[in-house]
């Protein structure tokens, strides 16, 4: 990973809520190489999304830098370098799926007719053809993220943020937006930050899973997933895979993770 | 709810709609009989408490005349305080709104002007703009549409879900766009709900209005006049006609409302 640019580099970040009562984040030091997917894996209360809304510049560090292509993070947002996909899709009821895709750009200034071209491939990517006229309660919960994944990638960001994005759909809708997702980084080239609780999700995905542990949120651990690329379902059967599930469990495990959350654990072994 | 496949249009469409509207219609039926024979004939309500709907129809067509014209100033006045009142409201939510500060001071105030009994001004308006002036029913009409207009936009242009306003600002977008993109379509249909009470405040102020001064021509002056002559039928003719025009405003903004809103799931669900 040291071979390629750093995107995001962040050196010791800290961030207290309140006068001091709760340290979300401590001691954060992490590089983001260009092209790289990376996730971050904890249990609630690790930080894992306070760190990518830091990134973000939606919240502010108490403490340490943030640089995004050799920017502060604000002069990042402000340049546009954000795609930022949340757990719930965030679509807007009065726009269509097509209207909803085509809003960065017309914060951006695109005409009309660049405008419509990019919807055009934006809904090949995310598969949904034939229901750009459609408004997002039309649509499946699945369906809502593919749109909204869509949106953040309109304006190719050149820094994707995905908050627990697949956390509220059902596991087989999950695992099928996962090779999708695959599938579009791999065919954008885009830099991801991914925050999950799912293990298998997190070494499915990723170039790398940095394990957070909790109260005060700190980085436990970083397993470097070396699956080969593309990675298909089968993926998931490989011996390797295990091993690196196992590793991931193992550090988490080490946080005491799993006096905190019970869900997550339960979650990770369906793996 | 069965309407939500409307793309099947079938001939039983028809059918099911009667079948629908029927236990309505039938109620509204029962509904004049009683008016018109149980209450009188089998009761003994007096001509003075509530003459017969046939007299009343009969007074709504000989004083046709006089009915139309006091209907078209009382109209004219409920539909001044209408457009003022909510217009303002629309205006100064959109800046305590933009603002914050400012509306978080003033917004207890709101709240408490919106419980005043405005129309205990009534009189008072009249030493405001003269005995004969239609301004005095157009501030009355006006000041009720107001503060409920001001509160529920307020109430919509705030209670946006923050990931939108955190995804606008990702984009970069300015206060100004924030507001156009989504803080004023997400307030709409806390607009519409207001206005639609609105209009039915705006209709009572102008004819609780009318009863304090102004041209002696208007709807509210035909009910109280025709009381104090005992013609009893004329006056109910009148208040006849002040409620269809109450219906009608009403229906008025809930059809503006359905087609502004036509993207609203609650409104699309119904098969359009």
């Amino acid at each position: 990973m040291s071979s390629v640019a750093s995107v995001v580099s962040i050196a010791g970040l800290s961030k207290v809520f309140g006068k001091g009562d709760v340290t979300a984040l401590q001691g954060i030091d992490l590089q983001v190489g260009r092209g790289e997917f990376v996730s971050l894996i904890g249990p609630s209360g690790c930080g894992k999304s306070t760190l990518l809304r830091i990134v973000g510049d939606i919240t502010e560090p108490t403490e340490g830098d943030v640089t995004v292509n050799g920017k502060s993070a604000r002069r990042a947002r402000l340049d546009r370098d954000y795609g930022i996909v949340f757990q719930a899709p965030v679509l807007y009821d009065w726009r269509t799926v097509a209207k909803n895709i085509a809003l960065p750009l017309e914060m951006l200034g695109w005409d009309r007719a660049k405008r419509a071209e990019r919807v055009k491939d934006m809904v090949e990517l995310v598969e949904l053809n034939g229901f750009e006229k459609h408004h997002p309660w039309q649509l499946s919960g699945g369906m809502q993220q593919r749109v909204s994944i869509a949106r953040a990638l309109s304006f190719s960001p050149a820094l994707l943020l995905m908050d627990e994005p697949f956390g509220a759909l059902d596991e087989m809708t999950r695992e099928r937006l996962n090779l999708e997702l695959l599938r579009i980084w791999a065919e954008t080239g885009s830099t991801v930050i991914f925050v999950t609780h799912s293990i298998s999700e997190a070494v499915f995905l990723s170039t790398r899973v940095v394990v957070m542990s909790p109260r005060p949120g700190r980085i436990a651990g970083v397993v470097s997933v070396d699956l080969p690329q593309p990675r298909t379902a089968s993926t998931r059967e490989e011996p390797r895979f295990f091993e690196l599930v196992t590793q991931v469990r193992e550090l988490l495990h080490a946080t005491g993770a799993d006096e905190v959350e019970e869900p997550l654990a339960a979650e990770s072994e369906i793996v | 709810m069965s309407t939500l496949d409307s793309t099947a249009e079938t001939p039983s469409r028809l059918g099911e709609r009667l079948r629908y509207w029927a236990p309505a219609v039938a109620v509204f039926a029962l509904g004049l009989a009683a008016w018109q024979w149980f209450l009188p004939d089998v009761l003994g309500v007096e001509d003075f408490l509530l003459p017969r709907f046939s007299d009343v129809v009969r007074a709504l067509i000989e004083e046709r005349d006089l009915l139309l014209r006091g209907a078209w100033i009382t109209l004219k006045e409920a539909v001044g305080g209408f457009v003022l009142g909510s217009g303002a409201a629309i205006i100064a939510a959109l800046v305590l709104a933009r603002w914050r500060p400012f509306g978080n001071a003033l917004m207890p105030y709101m709240i408490a002007a919106n419980a005043i009994p405005i129309i205990a001004f009534a009189p008072i308006t009249n030493a405001w703009f003269g005995l004969l002036s239609p301004w005095s029913k157009v501030t009355i009409a006006a000041v009720l549409c107001f503060f409920p207009v001001l509160v529920n936009t307020l109430r919509g242009l705030t209670s946006v879900d923050p990931e939108s306003i955190e995804l606008m600002r990702s984009y970069a977008a300015p206060e100004r766009e924030v507001f156009r993109r989504v803080r004023i379509p997400s307030s709409l249909p806390y607009v519409f709900s207001a206005l639609k009470v609105a209009s039915v405040l705006a209709m009572i102020g102008a004819v609780v209005g009318d009863y304090f001064g102004g041209s002696l021509e208007a709807l509210g002056i035909v009910v109280l006049s025709a009381v104090n002559l005992s013609r009893y039928a004329t006056s109910w003719a009148a208040i006849l006609v002040a409620s269809i025009m109450g219906i009608a405003f009403y229906a008025t903004i809930a059809g503006v409302e359905r087609y502004a809103l036509s993207w609203h799931p609650s409104v699309k669900r119904r098969g359009s």
